[in-house]
């Protein structure tokens, strides 16, 4: 992202980069809940036991951590084509209003089908709104960060729209869709592991956990290990020397943005399949864009990806418990998180790169 | 209510919405002139307009509201500078950043502050702007017909600060336009390797044009806490700055037609407003979120080239790396 290279060792630019990043970013945090006048290491314990010291902890967590995996994995998947997607938000949405056309319109049928068609609708949803500025960008030239912005305002007024006068609850004041069908939703992670034996306290955690899972698996499949990844990853780093070597930069730019988009559906999978079991206004609740920071923090790759959105819903549940006992600490810290972490992991990269060289290189001189 | 009061009253509020679009649009063409891209104009009306209400709360003063806004939104102009320009981060990043931050940082510090879900205490009296008679106004509106009740209504009584805003295009245009300092920021945004040749230095042009975005956000932001409305609300500027963002791209990067772009946004807002819940035959209840999308739009269709040509200055985005 930078345009100063540093040359660092493979296993600082991995693992030291990112680790300092988020350290700083978590001492500016610090020092606002300061700011404050609270205490920041109490504070620390307080969010590290709500969001790891119980069963139920775990659980919120995991589940927060499900969003972030896959709108990081949408942001991830459109740098690896040089793109910059900050339409997560707005493709997020129109996957969900695309998943409760489908969920809503068709006759009940079993699980088995139902969810399986949900699931196609949110990813078809999610890839048609990214489809539109990726086939802007490679036919009109226009740039995508500029229309994914626009559109994520487009899909806003959408979902107002449609929730008011097509899709909504007839007779409901509130912004939301009626209730999905029986068969068309989630299995909540603990009446799945019931009979297994595992008896785990009700959470919102839900089988779209196993899907993020999954993504992430078929993320690095896709990007490392097949023709498309490789076309993928070549269009990033030089699309003039992709189309001399036979690779269309265009249709890599939308198959990129589309797949981008497909993955960002599944928020609206986890929020409105496994959790609401309807459509409401604002699910998308600014994870797209905190998705930005994970998929920065997480270098691009899935496993980095899954330990940004886990590191992420430690701070989102454990931030929702600490509000609960510190009142004055509420948990658009965590977004305040985010942005320096964007701020560190990516704009100023080159900074951090700088200083983790110079340090490396003293030690090197002093041994 | 005659046609001409209608009329009236909808212009009216056209300017009021428009003010912050004009300043914050103002401010992204300066950066974006010399070649720095800024999708923070959001971020940094927000904490402006959160700095301002803290300020003129505290201090019973709009003005000093003003300057505290301005004093705010120049800080993260500068750490945008900072990433873009000395440490060439992508300034696109660094934007989001921006953004992020500002929404979440004035929500923490306006709820730990005030314990109101993040608003602010509502201003009252002198710390708020109040809208000024302009003079003749009520005279105008009595003797001259027509004319003079356009210009009680839609010329006269706004804020000061929608009075500077419209300075701002005006020192904006002729700064750019005419002047040494005007043609060098032009210049740093077309060709910065020109203007580092001609001895200039690159980076101090930057962060100058920089620093002017930050001050007129500041006005931006300010307007809509002081004046618009009585304090701070959560996420009040709503996108605002992306819309200026769109005004600017809509308007080629200058002052002028920007303004135009603006006003017209403004106006849709208004109607849009005006028309919540109104019926209309033929149509029914007026899909109000249709004329509020409308912006939005209307910008992916021109950058798509289907109407005109949108062109950026030539080195918008990139940094400047020196040869060595």
């Amino acid at each position: 992202m930078s345009a100063v290279p540093v040359d660092l060792p493979r296993w600082a630019d991995i693992a030291l980069v990112p680790l300092v990043s988020v350290a700083a970013a978590l001492l500016v945090a610090g020092l606002v809940v300061v700011g404050i006048g609270e205490n920041p290491l109490e504070a620390t314990a307080l969010l590290l036991r709500g969001a790891l010291g119980s069963a139920e902890g775990i659980g919120f967590t995991l589940y927060y951590a499900t969003n972030f995996i896959f709108t990081g994995l949408a942001v991830a998947v459109a740098f690896h084509a040089g793109l910059f997607n900050i339409g997560g938000e707005g493709q997020a949405t129109v996957a969900g209003i695309a998943m409760a056309i489908a969920c809503l319109a068709l006759p009940a049928l079993p699980g088995f089908l139902a969810v399986p068609i949900a699931i196609l609708g949110a990813a078809a949803g999610g890839a048609l709104w990214a489809f539109i500025p990726g086939w802007l960008q490679a036919k009109r030239g226009s740039h995508v960060v500029i229309t994914t912005i626009m559109l994520n305002f487009v899909a806003a007024t959408l979902i107002v729209y449609l929730l008011r006068e097509i899709i909504g609850k007839p007779g409901s004041m509130q912004p939301e869709t009626p209730d999905f069908p029986a068969g068309a939703i989630l299995t909540p992670m603990h009446q799945l592991l019931a009979p297994f034996g595992f008896t785990l306290p009700a959470t919102p955690l839900n089988s779209a956990f196993f899907l993020a899972l999954m993504a992430l698996f078929a993320v690095w499949l896709l990007i490392w290990r097949t023709r498309l990844g490789y076309a993928i990853r070549t269009v990033g780093a030089n699309p003039r020397a992709a189309a001399y070597a036979g690779i269309s930069p265009a249709a890599v730019t939308m198959i990129a943005m589309a797949i981008s988009g497909a993955l960002a559906g599944g928020l609206a999978v986890n929020e409105a399949l496994g959790v609401q079991h309807r459509l409401v206004l604002d699910f998308t609740a600014g994870y797209g864009f905190v998705g930005i920071a994970v998929a920065l923090m997480g270098r691009g790759h899935p496993a980095g990806v899954g330990l940004a959105a886990l590191l992420f819903g430690v701070l989102y549940q454990g931030g929702a418990e600490l509000s609960f006992d510190k009142p004055a600490i509420t948990r658009d810290m965590v977004v305040v998180i985010g942005g320096v972490l964007v701020l560190f992991a990516g704009a100023l990269d080159g900074l951090f790169r700088r200083v983790i060289a110079t340090v490396l290189r003293i030690g090197r001189g002093a041994a | 209510m005659d046609l001409l009061q209608l009329l009236a009253v909808i212009l009216d509020s056209t300017i009021r919405l428009s003010i912050p679009l004009i300043c914050a649009a103002m401010a992204g063409l300066w950066s974006e002139r010399a070649g720095v891209v800024d999708i923070g104009l959001e971020g940094k009306m927000l904490v402006a307009a959160f700095a301002s209400a803290v300020a003129a709360f505290a201090t019973g003063s709009a003005w000093i509201g003003l300057s505290a806004g301005i004093l705010a939104s120049l800080v993260l102009a500068l750490v945008h500078g900072f990433a873009a320009i000395t440490w060439r981060g992508n300034q696109i990043v660094s934007g989001v950043a921006i953004n992020m931050l500002a929404a979440g940082l004035t929500v923490v510090l306006g709820n730990a502050w005030y314990g109101q879900g993040g608003r602010t205490p509502s201003l009252e009296g002198a710390a708020r702007f109040g809208d000024l008679t302009l003079p003749f106004a009520r005279w105008a509106r009595e003797h001259v017909p027509g004319l003079g009740l356009i210009y009680d209504e839609v010329v006269s009584g706004h804020a000061a600060p929608a009075y500077l805003a419209f300075l701002c295009v005006l020192v904006t245009a002729f700064v750019l336009k005419r002047t040494r300092f005007g043609l060098r920021i032009r210049a740093v945004g077309e060709n910065p390797a020109a203007v580092d040749t001609a001895g200039l230095s690159v980076a101090g042009l930057r962060y100058g044009a920089v620093a002017i975005c930050g001050l007129l956000c500041g006005i931006g932001g300010t307007y809509l806490a002081v004046a618009q409305s009585a304090g701070f609300l959560p996420h009040m500027t709503a996108g605002r700055g992306f819309i200026a963002l769109a005004a600017v791209i809509f308007a080629n990067w200058r002052p002028w037609p920007a303004l135009g772009a603006c006003l017209l946004f403004g106006l849709l807002d208004a109607v849009a407003i005006r028309l919540q819940g109104v019926t209309m035959p033929g149509i029914g209840l007026v899909p109000v979120e249709a004329i509020q999308a409308l912006p939005y739009l209307m910008t992916i269709i021109l950058l798509a080239g289907f109407i005109g040509r949108a062109t950026p200055p030539k080195a918008s985005g990139l940094p400047y790396v020196k040869e060595r």
